[in-house]
């Protein structure tokens, strides 16, 4: 394939990277309404936090080997409480949405843009000022908040550290989010190319789609909720406030509103990267593409009304707890098929382990532990005994970090030739893969262990009964730090060093793999017209 | 150099969103962030409703402390307010903008008495006494604690959305005189006035939740 | 081919004042209802169903939502089941304490 263009520069001389703006230095890049530009922005800022949220996780292991040795409780709860913050609300929530979505959305769809350009940097925008609010909140006079990022009432009323400042910074990324989602729902339904009809989108797309919705429905209950909380400190209005007529489970429920559906918002794009990935790496096309589909839409859906297993030990009625136990194992069942078509996907196919699909592989193991732990905590009676343990730590650090975590840089080594027009070392990068999947399993399944067994979490000394798996655990944390090492001093060291990528190195069928590597900044010369579905035909090159 | 390619299969709706400005995208935009307006309202919603099944007696007798003629000019200032930027927006579509700058001028009016009048009825309160934490608030029944702090929050908020709503139909006129907004390009108007709308649909709750429930 | 502009035609100022008319006459009802206690213990009932015709109509006429396709109306009936069961699922917690 010639990739001149007709001036005769090369892809990466006439890429978005060269595009001449009204701006030029680094206000061509915070001004651009282009979304590959905002896409890497976002990308630099998450994987910036998500280095600071490891750094706090490996100090909260050492500490609870050696308690009182690095950290004293108080600085304790505060570490663990921005661990948490930083992770979910910095890293993870907007995620893969806001890097990848924002890069790749428009041009899967055969668009030279979102539907709405500059909403999409004042997301970037808000994220940016939102991520300054809370570190804020960390260093100024008071204190960083220690109330856990579930910032539960009474106690995130009554602390004297900075919730109301934390609480203003989460409120202000919440609309980073809801317009990010408002964005792509709009961008899918009015800016597809002809021909792309609903079900010849990739199913990447669709998860964008399902988890765009969930933004727009969820994330207002928890602006509100985050409200709730500075008027209650600031004004002392008391709706969680038993001596004034008010209730704390009734925080809990606002919380986990929309704090369930969150994990929805963090996972279903990173499915819908398992399935751009299994499909190119087999050589074939997905099995069950509308099956994924529907799960996608199931997910999100059923999804939305589980909350409540959050909160089985609370004080919520019997019923309640029936209730939400029982949906809560309809949830898991669009996982399964999901789960099951990925790996039929793999049947037949002529499969090429490379290091995207290793990563894909991983995620799709190790979140099955997640999920079928998930139904454990998910049922009433174990829940009584392993809610509030390392279990949980366990569970949710398996979907969140071991699912989305991993599927996070399976979508980035699978799409770093596309953006960057590099390729990176397939040998350095299964090396790092190799200690940080042992590291990781190493770290996070002793905490199963510590769990069943008791260790209570957000403690900052645990009973000494507990050490021994903790050391383990702590050790695998340093694996999994040196992994992660690995990987990103590979990918960084391609970004300046690495060959030139073509345009289509996995032999990927989807839109953004008949563009050059870079993309220029329109996108396409022309707009496709589109005539087949998105995969099993494309050829490396 | 776009040049782009019409196609028997293509979509009109791709052809109208890729070729300038797409009127139908934006309003889905528009009402997308109305539904998170539902949903951030709703919340406060939820809690008056739980509250108000635990304490249905003494959200009745708080109630009757509501100055139900206020209420009532209050929420027909609205109604009549969703009146004229209805009448606005078809104004400038007929090509009627002097006219509809003064159905947008009425609206704006009617926003400030709205917001006036909320003031007079919150000082009322307030020289009585009654505002969250208050010590003569804090001594009474619980569920009547309840019944006015959310009083205070939810009319605050949607105070709060008028005013955003006031400046926003302000900026709208700007728009109107320098020919922005105009008779093929409303876009803009009419997704204020959803937004102004739905301030009303909020409005239009609260008023038998906080003065009729007596 | 549009460009900022709809197809629908617009409605009247005359047709808008009718709503505004039935409004404002659901308005006077409800405060009727409410003051006298007719219906008495479903009065609560009876103005949550008033307000939910007014609304409607503001959001028939005046939001246009009689001249939008499957895609809005769908949207907001999503947006709208979505907080009726947030708020429902919540009083299975609190109904059965």
């Amino acid at each position: 394939m010639n990739e001149r263009t007709m001036d005769n520069k090369s892809p990466e001389e006439s890429s978005f990277y060269h595009e001449k703006g009204k701006y030029s230095g680094v206000l061509a890049w915070l001004m651009s309404t282009d979304h590959k530009r905002i896409g890497l922005m976002y990308l630099g800022a998450l994987l910036s936090f998500f280095s600071v949220g490891v750094t706090l996780g490996v100090l909260i292991r050492l500490s609870l080997i050696a308690p009182g040795a690095i950290l004293n409780a108080q600085q304790y709860n505060e570490v663990f409480t921005v661990h948490g913050i930083i992770q979910i609300f910095l890293f993870i929530i907007p995620g893969i949405p806001v890097a990848f979505g924002n890069f790749f959305l428009p041009i899967m769809i055969g668009a030279r843009d979102v539907a709405f350009p500059r909403l999409n940097r004042l997301t970037l925008w808000l994220y940016l000022a939102g991520a300054a609010i809370v570190m804020l909140s960390l260093f100024i006079k008071g204190a960083p908040p220690d109330t856990g990022w579930t910032f539960y009432a009474p106690y995130s009323i009554q602390t004297k550290a900075n919730v109301s400042l934390a609480v203003l910074g989460v409120f202000v990324l919440g609309f980073s989010s809801i317009f990010t989602g408002l964005n792509f729902v709009t961008t899918i339904h009015r800016m597809r190319a002809p021909g792309m009809e609903w079900f010849r989108l990739p199913l990447f797309v669709w998860t964008l789609y399902a988890t765009g919705w969930v933004q727009i429905l969820a994330t207002p209950v928890l602006a509100i909720t985050l409200v709730f909380i500075v008027l209650g400190r600031v004004f002392g209005v008391g709706f969680f406030d038993p001596s004034k007529g008010g209730d704390p489970i009734l925080y809990e429920h606002l919380f986990w509103v929309y704090s369930h559906p969150a994990v929805y918002i963090m996972v279903l794009p990173a499915m819908g990267i398992i399935s751009e990935i299994m499909p190119t790496f087999s050589r074939r096309n997905i099995f069950g593409y509308k099956a994924i589909v529907f799960s996608a839409l199931a997910i999100a859906s059923v999804g939305y009304f589980v909350w409540g297993h959050h909160m089985f030990t609370s004080g919520m009625s019997d019923t309640a707890r029936i209730v939400f136990s029982f949906i809560t194992f309809l949830v898991a069942v669009p996982s399964g098929v999901k789960v099951f078509n990925w790996v039929a996907t793999l049947y037949k196919g002529s499969i090429e382990v490379d290091s995207p699909l290793l990563f894909a592989l991983s995620f799709i193991f190790l979140f099955s532990i997640g999920g079928l732990t998930g139904l454990i905590v998910g049922s009433l009676a174990p829940n009584l005994h392993v809610h509030g343990t390392y279990f949980i730590v366990a569970h949710f650090h398996y979907v969140m970090f071991g699912g989305v975590g991993f599927s996070f840089l399976a979508g980035l080594h699978y799409w770093f030739p596309k953006m960057f027009g590099r390729m990176f070392s397939e040998k350095v990068a299964k090396i790092g893969w190799f200690f940080f999947f042992i590291g990781f399993n190493v770290l996070y399944f002793s905490m199963f262990i510590l769990g069943y067994q008791g260790m209570p979490r957000r403690y900052f000394e645990p009973p000494p009964q507990y050490h021994g798996w903790s050391v383990v655990s702590t050790v695998g944390s340093w694996l999994l730090a040196l992994g992660l090492i690995i990987i990103f001093s590979n990918l960084i060291s391609a970004l300046f060093k690495g060959p030139k990528a073509s345009s289509n190195p996995w032999g990927g069928g989807t839109l953004e793999w008949s563009i050059p590597s870079p993309p220029p900044a329109e996108n396409f010369i022309e707009i496709p017209v589109v005539d087949s579905g998105p995969y099993g035909h494309g050829k490396r090159e | 150099m776009a040049m782009e390619k019409e196609s028997n299969a293509g979509t009109a709706v791709t052809a109208e969103a890729q070729s300038g400005v797409d009127y139908t995208g934006k309003k889905i935009g528009m009402w997308l962030f109305l539904f998170t307006e539902l949903l951030f309202f709703g919340g406060m919603f939820l809690l008056y409703s739980v509250f108000r099944s635990q304490y249905p007696a003494e959200f009745h007798s708080a109630a009757q402390e509501e100055n139900l003629l206020l209420g009532s000019v209050n929420t027909t200032i609205l109604l009549t307010s969703s009146f004229t930027i209805a009448v606005a927006i078809a104004a400038i579509r007929k090509g009627n903008k002097i006219f509809s700058l003064y159905m947008q001028t009425a609206t704006i009016m009617f926003g400030i008495c709205f917001l006036i009048i909320k003031y007079f009825e919150w000082s009322a309160k307030i020289s009585k006494g009654i505002y969250p934490d208050s010590p003569a608030l804090l001594s009474r029944e619980k569920g009547e604690i309840l019944f006015f702090s959310l009083y205070y929050v939810m009319t605050g908020i949607h105070g709060i959305h008028v005013l955003i709503g006031v400046i926003a139909i302000a900026i709208m006129f700007v728009y109107t005189r320098r020919g922005v907004i105009g008779r093929d390009n409303f876009a803009k108007l009419e997704n204020t006035g959803l937004y102004w709308h739905f301030v009303d649909i909020v409005w239009i709750y609260l008023f038998p939740l906080f003065y009729l429930i007596t | 081919m549009d460009r900022g502009t709809s197809r629908e035609p617009t409605a009247g100022y005359v047709h808008y004042a009718l709503i505004w008319a039935a409004l404002v006459a659901l308005l006077i009802m409800t405060i009727a209802i409410a003051r006298l206690s007719l219906l008495a213990n479903y009065s609560v009932l009876g103005s949550l169903f008033i307000a939910t015709v007014k609304a409607g109509l503001v959001l028939i006429y005046f939001m246009h939502l009689k001249h939008e396709g499957w895609v809005v109306k769908g949207m907001l009936l999503l947006a709208v089941a979505a907080l009726f069961f947030i708020i429902a699922l919540t009083f299975v917690d609190v109904w059965y304490r």
